[in-house]
Parts: structure tokens; C-alpha cells; sequence
């Protein structure tokens, strides 16, 4: 009996988080800020990067990777600081904390939402590093494995620190100097294993594609457990 | 009569300064409170505290059966908080909102629609909360409020902004609250209104309890 009444939680706490990110992404979707702001902001950064090092495309190969990654985090930050604005306005906040939603499904709800966004900007990017930047491609697995566990890591913790600075006024700006940092293990370990499926040297990717694994699931956990309390507060 | 709101000197401090100081309230199922009062008398921190949205910080709270100093949060799925904002997205319509409330909650989307009906809002189900005139965004907050079908239902100066027929489907709601097992608790500076519509009367003044008319003497 205990085990079904584990497994029907489980199920509750995935249709709340559903509910949740159902929402986020409607709003998204009737407002357009991600269509019409993060990913042209994506788009833009990738521009500047190709600009500044066009002269040696060698130097564009070898570095697209990381200015992928770096792209992918300061439009995360855009995101992120959007996800929690709109709870903002209207006392939503206070709404949501009213709903009777299990907080740890709000987490889940809001950062599956954000791995949404993000993965249909790091889609629209892969497309602009190949044409800008010259990139072929390798090994597609692990490069898709290592994207969606950086993704996941990354608005686990945005959530998390989102959160965190609702309560500050000042948000956007607290955002990123709380997130960077944290965020950096992710900046690390997707470029690597990025560097070596481009490579087309997959088994170096597999030990990245582990520390990404591990990031997610350790700032998964952490924001079930902590985004009650941290949103009671914000 | 189920006891639904149990405050004993209940204590809640905004702050340093304590805008609850020592309340005792006592609320039953089916009850209409009216809470009066002037400016700051705690009315907005009483309801607040009870809906789990301020911490209790000495004296002891029961809400549906819920111990607030152990748990705020367990009791609020059933209850609905009506304050000053409209707990609402701008970019969601009228019916979005209040189907994200009741999904929520764990009510049907048909309890959301008739809701909105309820209120007067079926013609603008479509529109967004944006879009909306000031008095519709406080029916549509209403029409949220009524969608988690609550046992407890708080209001914040429900009146402020509503129309004439606003004012008299929100009345029709709050004399229907008995028949309904819903209990209400209505901060309100309406009072010949509400003096006709609630059971009973609780005056605050500086954060404590200092006049209650008898149960059901208004009825």
C-alpha cells in the first residue's frame, strides 16, 4: 500500500508539475518574449562572436563550443528573470503560493518551462554556430545527451536562484551574479563534451556527459526540497 | 457547528510592530463574519495570517483543522483568498485564469467555467486579464476565488471596484454561503451592506478583537 500511495504522489506531483509549466509556456507563447527577445538576444551574441573572430576561422571552430554555452547561459538569464517576472505582476506570486500546489511541483513545472525555452534556442543556435561558424557536427548522441543535461541543469538551478532573488528588487541584476558562479561546472562540462563529439571522439565526452548528469540530478533534488521555503520567503 | 477558524491570543508581527496583538476568533462552518475596523486595525494582516500568507508568531491558530504554527501551507487547497490584487496573469484570458486555479486545486475545468458564469463573466471568458476593465478584474478575481470551490473563503474589500451588478452577484453568493457548507470571513468597509448579509460582526481595532455582535444576530 505504501509503495501505491508513493507512486499515486508521484504521479500528482508530475500532473501539478504540468499544470505549472502548461501555464508558464501559454503565457510565453501569448506574450512572445522568448520568440521575440531571448532568441533574436541568442542570435545577436552568436552575430558578435562571429564578428569579432571572423578573420580566423580556425580560431571560430576551435572556440564555437564555448561561445555556444556562454550564448545559452546569458539567454538563460533572460529566461530565468522573465520566468519569475511574471509572477510578479498581480500578486501572482502570492496566488500561486495560495493554489495548494506542492511547491516541489512549482519547481518542476517552472524549470521544465525554462528547459523548454532553452532547448528550442539551443536548437535555432546550433543552426547559427554550423552556418556561422563553420561547425560539422560528429557524434550526434552524446551531443544531444550532453545539450539536454546541461539544459536541465541549468533551469534546475536558474529556478532555484530565481527564486532566491524574487524577493530583491533587484532581480534582474542579482540573477546573474547568484547563478554564474554556480553555473559554471555546466559552462565547463558542456563545452568539453561538445569539443569532443564535434571531435567525432566520443568516449572523451562520456566523463563530461557524467558531470552534467550529476549537476542536474544534485540541483533537481536540491530545488524539490528547498523551493517551498525559499518561495514562502520571496 | 465544526469550528473552521480557532484563533487564541494570536500574535503576528509585521516587522517589529505587531499588527496582530492577541486575537481570539472563534468562526463555525456555514458563518459569515463581517470584519470592521478603521485603517490599520489588522483586518488585511488577520485574514492574511489566517489564509497562511503571514506567519503566526505567538498564541495559537486552527484553519480547517490545521495547526498554523506547525503548518501554513497544508490547509490553503481549501480556501480562496479574494484581496486587494487579482492573483492573475495579464497574458492568460479570463477563462485561462481561472482554469489554472481550479486545475490547481483539484476542481474540474466545468466548476471554472461556471464561475466565470457566476460572476457575469461568460462574454469575456476569451479576453486577457490585460484587456480587462478594473471592476471585471475583480469579479474574474471572484470568479477564481469560487472556481477551488473552498470550504473557507476570504475577502478583502470584495466591493471596491465592482458595479452595482457586481455588488449584487457578489451578494447573492455570500447569502447563499450557508446553504453551500462555505464559510466566509469579509474585511469590509461596506457596512450597512454587509451588516445585512453576515451572521455576525467581529470589530477590530489596534490588532485585537474589541467588540463581537452575538452569533447570528444578524441573520
Amino acid at each position: 500500500m505504501r509503495g501505491l500511495s508513493r507512486f499515486g504522489a508521484r504521479v500528482n506531483l508530475a500532473q501539478e508539475a504540468s499544470i505549472v509549466a502548461g501555464k508558464d509556456l501559454r503565457i510565453e507563447a501569448r506574450s512572445r518574449v522568448t520568440v521575440q527577445q531571448v532568441l533574436p538576444f541568442g542570435l545577436i551574441v552568436l552575430l558578435l562572436f562571429a564578428f569579432a573572430l571572423d578573420p580566423d576561422r580556425g580560431v571560430l571552430r576551435g572556440v564555437a563550443p564555448g561561445l555556444f554555452w556562454v550564448t545559452v547561459l546569458l539567454a538563460a538569464l533572460l529566461a530565468i528573470s522573465r520566468s519569475f517576472a511574471i509572477e510578479s505582476a498581480n500578486g501572482a506570486r502570492d496566488g500561486l503560493r495560495l493554489s495548494g500546489l506542492d511547491p516541489a511541483a512549482i519547481f518542476l513545472g517552472k524549470a521544465a518551462a525554462i528547459a523548454v525555452e532553452l532547448m528550442a534556442l539551443e536548437a535555432l543556435l546550433t543552426v547559427g554556430v554550423i552556418v556561422l561558424f563553420d561547425v560539422s557536427l560528429g557524434s550526434i548522441g552524446p551531443l544531444i545527451l550532453a545539450t539536454v543535461l546541461a539544459t536541465i541543469g541549468v533551469a534546475a538551478t536558474g529556478t532555484l536562484y530565481g527564486v532566491l532573488a524574487a524577493s530583491s528588487g533587484a532581480r534582474e541584476t542579482l540573477v546573474p551574479v547568484l547563478l554564474l558562479p554556480v553555473v559554471s561546472p555546466v559552462l565547463l562540462g558542456a563545452t568539453r563534451a561538445w569539443e569532443a563529439a564535434i571531435d567525432g571522439t566520443p568516449s572523451d565526452a562520456w566523463p563530461w556527459i557524467g558531470v552534467l548528469a550529476v549537476f542536474a540530478v544534485l540541483y533537481t533534488s536540491i530545488g524539490t526540497l528547498a523551493f517551498g521555503p525559499l518561495l514562502e520567503e520571496a | 457547528m465544526q469550528t473552521v477558524v480557532r484563533l487564541r491570543s494570536a500574535v503576528c508581527l509585521l516587522g517589529r510592530f505587531p499588527a496582530l496583538a492577541g486575537v481570539d476568533l472563534d468562526v463555525a462552518s456555514g458563518e459569515v463574519v463581517l470584519l470592521s475596523g478603521g485603517n490599520g486595525a489588522g483586518k488585511t494582516t488577520l485574514l492574511r495570517l489566517i489564509a497562511g500568507l503571514l506567519p503566526l508568531h505567538q498564541g495559537e491558530a486552527e484553519v480547517l483543522g490545521h495547526d498554523l504554527a506547525r503548518n501554513r501551507t497544508a490547509h490553503r487547497r481549501q480556501l480562496a483568498f479574494v484581496g486587494h490584487e487579482t492573483f492573475c496573469y495579464d497574458d492568460l484570458s479570463a477563462r485561462e485564469n481561472v482554469r489554472f486555479a481550479a486545475r490547481a486545486a483539484g476542481a474540474a475545468a466545468a466548476a471554472a467555467d461556471a464561475a466565470l458564469e457566476r460572476v457575469g463573466l461568460g462574454h469575456c471568458a476569451n479576453v486577457s486579464h490585460l484587456r480587462l476593465s478594473a471592476g471585471q478584474r475583480r469579479r474574474l478575481a471572484l470568479a477564481v476565488a469560487f472556481a477551488r470551490e473552498p470550504r473557507l473563503l476570504l475577502l478583502d474589500e470584495p466591493h471596491a471596484g465592482l458595479d452595482a451588478d457586481g455588488r449584487t452577484v457578489l451578494d447573492a453568493v455570500l447569502r447563499a454561503a450557508k446553504s453551500e457548507d462555505l464559510t466566509v470571513l469579509v474585511a469590509s468597509h461596506e457596512l450597512d451592506r454587509m451588516r445585512s448579509i453576515a451572521t455576525r460582526e467581529v470589530l477590530l481595532a489596534a490588532g485585537q478583537v474589541c467588540a463581537a455582535s452575538p452569533d447570528s444576530a444578524r441573520a
